[in-house]
């Protein structure tokens, strides 16, 4: 552990962290989802107006009654967690060490509605790689942290918390745990973060991978290509019809927030609601009994449970108030600036259920710094979650340009 | 109460689905219990991060209000309300419909057909029936009085809601005719604000026999140019006079701060969100007090405004009671294709029946211009700025809105 000289030791402590969760938070829990009062069923026979109904009866029927609720609990304390303060907010956060010497530091980072729970089946193949079909050399020291506002971290009690002050927060966890060379990964906000890591390109930041284009809602994209056209198409079905939640939750947090504090059926819906490729596997894992890789019944239950657990509906809605809201400070620092353009090397995969599908082109167009691209056979916008083993492969490939040979580089 | 109740005519031959049949509002108190206990349990999230509203209904607000709900709020007084005015319940197009019929003492009385919106319900205008019915008593003349008749939109209240999709305001406008002939009305007209300014300009559109007038407080007159400028985010159309520029600007700033992601959620994904609204009767509060229609509402705390808080939450409890805040959301899915205020959205153009409008001074979602009230409706009759009243006229102002209803009517008797 580090701690800089500079602030006193407790504010740059890093303490160990386990979940224990009471016994009469579970049982409020089970009373609230047996208690759930129902609308109607909705009037389709898709998801076109929103999450089905026999999809909700049946989740909650199983998290009731077949989940096991100290599973979140079990999982998470199975690995070395910590926190830390980290400008004024409690940064919580998995820190698993490579059995390898010379493993790569990865800081990793989540998404909405998401957790670190997304994370934790690529814990393995990526910290110990020589039992999941990889090489000792591509080993990586893995950090993962809770978003400030989601589940074991604190929530922010000021403004200002947008992805760019994350990704500040992330340059001085890194070193604060011995880390002076490090990569970072993303998808959905964690994309966004690491995103902000490349642009802001802290000392020791080797490079980024990210799998969901967060640029392509910045601004015009291409349309040469049926690739770039096929994508256009499935931004504007988001714009449409698939945005609803994020503007909610950019534009009034605190209004759906009521609903999610106070009802698991209300933040399971509002949670599955997410895109359309997600909810049909995640359906399909309830009604049908068949989950699409690892997008399991239990670990859906497993990320619902913490953020009911920890309350953090409202807290986490507003990170996107924060980064994408016009009423955050984020928005007025920006306006009118273009942010400054990623200086490190950036590797993208494209998962073919995502939401849009990147072709390279926009890629290399957003990240002239492009050191790897690959397109995969396999997996959605949950894509660590669902297809562990594969995107542990895609993230090896993409950092193995930057590991380059073991010298260490110039420190000041 | 001066109003008297006629016995219900049945126009139609069958009396079977036909029938007119009265309705009166018992809630069950295990309903209420529960509405309680639910209330009693409420699990709060952490306080907003700004002094305002721009996150949403406010921690400390929606607390008190929870608070009252739960413990001196009562439902039965609202219920009396409700109960005070003849109700009932006919068949129509497959969906019961609950509507107040009240007619006037005076003869001649011109038959009135009122639409709410969202979020509201018939509560919004239950403070109008009396100074319409019977304007003698209320600074008017015999010659102003109305026959009025307030329903439910189907999906909401207690009318049913639709088990099949299809019920846009084209739909709710062929229903309100059917209505007001299955009461023995040919000649009539209709009224209505949000939603229901769809329902009646719908109703415009169809210009169905007997139908004589329509008047909106929410008249779709934004014109395509300045929708063309909106949308491309380009600036506002050259030679806009103060009062275009002003309505101009509310309506980019309400898109560009956020005010329609309640809209955009229930027109994209209606059941998502209802799920939470339905289970949690803070939630629906906190949902529905997002509606820029409250953005001035105080809780109480000026004692002069309203609705009252009672008023308020005898709304909120009526669509928690009921169970219709998914099947009223649904109202945005069915009519996703539409806009309240675009003129092209409306197609105003083609409505060829007089049409009267009344802007209210506080109505902050939009207030229409005379001047593109005059190009979008080229049959405009009647126009006048209200001194008071905001989204919720007749709730907010019935006195003002019953007087705006005999002035914008009267040249029609």
């Amino acid at each position: 552990m580090v701690t800089t000289t500079e602030t006193s030791a407790a504010a740059g402590a890093v303490r160990p962290f386990r979940i224990e969760i009471p016994e009469d938070a579970l049982v409020e829990l089970r009373r609230r989802i047996a208690a759930a009062r129902w609308p109607t069923r909705e009037l389709v026979d898709d998801r076109s107006q929103g999450v089905q109904l026999a999809t909700m009866q049946e989740l909650c029927r199983y998290w009731a009654d077949g989940y096991d609720m100290r599973r979140v609990e079990a999982r998470l304390n199975a690995l070395p967690q910590f926190t830390t303060s980290i400008d004024g907010v409690d940064i919580h956060f998995v820190h698993v060490r490579s059995p390898h010497p010379d493993a790569l530091p990865l800081v990793m980072t989540h998404g909405w509605p998401g957790s670190v729970i997304e994370l934790l089946d690529s814990v393995g193949p990526l910290t110990d790689p020589t039992v999941h079909g990889g090489r000792a050399e591509d080993a990586f020291d893995l950090v993962l942290p809770s978003l400030p506002g989601y589940g074991f971290s604190g929530e922010p009690t000021e403004l200002g918390w947008d992805v760019a002050r994350v990704a500040r927060a992330w340059a001085q966890l890194m070193p604060r745990l011995g880390y002076t060379r490090y990569v970072a990964q993303g998808g959905d906000v964690g994309a966004g973060v690491s995103d902000a890591m490349g642009r802001q390109a802290p000392e020791g930041l080797l490079g980024i991978h990210v799998n969901l284009l967060v640029t392509a809602l910045g601004g015009p994209q291409p349309g040469d290509t049926e690739e770039e056209r096929s994508a256009l198409e499935a931004v504007a079905t988001f714009r449409s019809s698939g945005f609803a939640y994020f503007l909610e939750q950019a534009t009034r947090p605190q209004t759906i927030g009521y609903a999610l504090l106070d009802s698991p059926v209300a933040l399971a819906a509002w949670m599955l609601d997410h895109d359309t490729d997600a909810y049909y596997k995640i359906s399909r894992a309830f009604v049908d009994g068949q989950p699409s890789g690892n997008l399991t019944r239990d670990n859906i239950l497993d990320n619902i449970t913490l953020y009911w657990l920890t309350g953090t509906g409202a807290s986490a809605a507003r990170s996107y108030w924060e980064s994408y809201g016009p009423d955050a400070p984020a928005a007025a620092a920006a306006a009118g600036q273009a942010p400054p353009p990623v200086s490190v090397p950036v590797g993208f995969t494209t998962f073919p259920g995502e939401i849009w599908r990147a072709p390279r082109s926009w890629v290399e167009q957003s990240y002239p710094t492009l050191t790897y691209f690959n397109e995969v056979e396999r997996g959605g916008h949950f894509a660590a979650w669902e297809e562990p083993e594969l995107f542990a492969t895609e993230v090896r490939a993409a950092f193995r340009p930057v590991r380059g040979p073991q010298v260490p580089g110039p420190r000041h | 109460m001066t109003a008297t109740i006629e016995p219900p005519v049945d126009t139609t031959q069958d009396a079977g689905t036909a029938a007119v049949r009265p309705f009166r509002v018992d809630v069950p108190q295990a309903d209420l219990d529960d509405l309680r206990r639910r209330l009693a349990a409420t699990r709060w999230p952490d306080q907003e991060t700004v002094p305002d509203r721009t996150q949403g209904a406010r921690l400390a607000d929606l607390q008190r209000l929870v608070e009252y709900w739960r413990t001196e709020y009562d439902w039965r007084r609202g219920e009396a309300q409700l109960n005070a005015w003849p109700q009932f319940m006919t068949t129509i197009d497959g969906v019961d419909v609950h509507f107040f019929h009240v007619r006037s003492p005076h003869e001649d009385a011109l038959p009135l057909v009122i639409s709410h919106g969202w979020p509201g319900s018939v509560f919004e205008q239950i403070k109008v029936i009396a100074p319409l019915t019977d304007p003698t008593a209320h600074g008017g003349r015999a010659e102003d009085a109305f026959d009025v008749v307030i329903p439910s939109l189907p999906g909401y209240g207690f009318s049913s809601r639709p088990t099949e999709t299809g019920w846009d305001v084209e739909r709710i406008g062929r229903t309100w005719d059917v209505l007001m002939k299955r009461l023995g009305y040919d000649r009539y007209v209709s009224q209505g604000g949000d939603w229901g300014a769809g329902v009646v300009e719908a109703m415009g559109r169809q210009a169905p026999d007997g139908l004589l007038a329509i008047h909106t407080n929410l008249p779709a007159v934004f014109p395509p140019e300045a929708a063309a400028a909106i949308a491309s985010g380009g600036p506002a159309p050259a030679g806009l006079s103060e009062k275009e520029q002003a309505a101009f600007d509310d309506v980019r700033r309400f898109l560009a701060t956020g005010g329609w992601g309640y809209y955009q959620m229930m027109t994209a994904r209606p059941q998502a969100v209802g799920y939470g609204l339905t289970d949690s009767p803070a939630g629906l509060a906190g949902w529905m007090l997002v509606h820029g229609g409250f953005g001035k509402w105080t809780y109480g705390e000026d004692p002069e405004q309203t609705p009252t808080v009672d008023e308020v939450l005898d709304n909120f409890s009526l669509h928690w009671l009921t169970n219709t805040v998914a099947s009223g959301a649904r109202l945005y899915w069915e009519n996703r294709e539409q806009s309240l205020i675009s003129a092209a959205g409306q197609r105003t153009d083609t409505i060829r029946m007089p049409v009267a409008i009344t802007v209210c001074p506080d109505d902050d979602l939009f207030r229409a211009p005379e001047t593109w009230a005059r190009r979008a409706f080229p049959t405009l009759v009647y126009f006048h700025e209200a001194e008071r009243g905001g989204h919720f006229p007749a709730w907010e102002e019935p006195q003002v809105f019953a007087e705006e209803m005999r002035a914008a009517f009267r040249s029609l008797r």
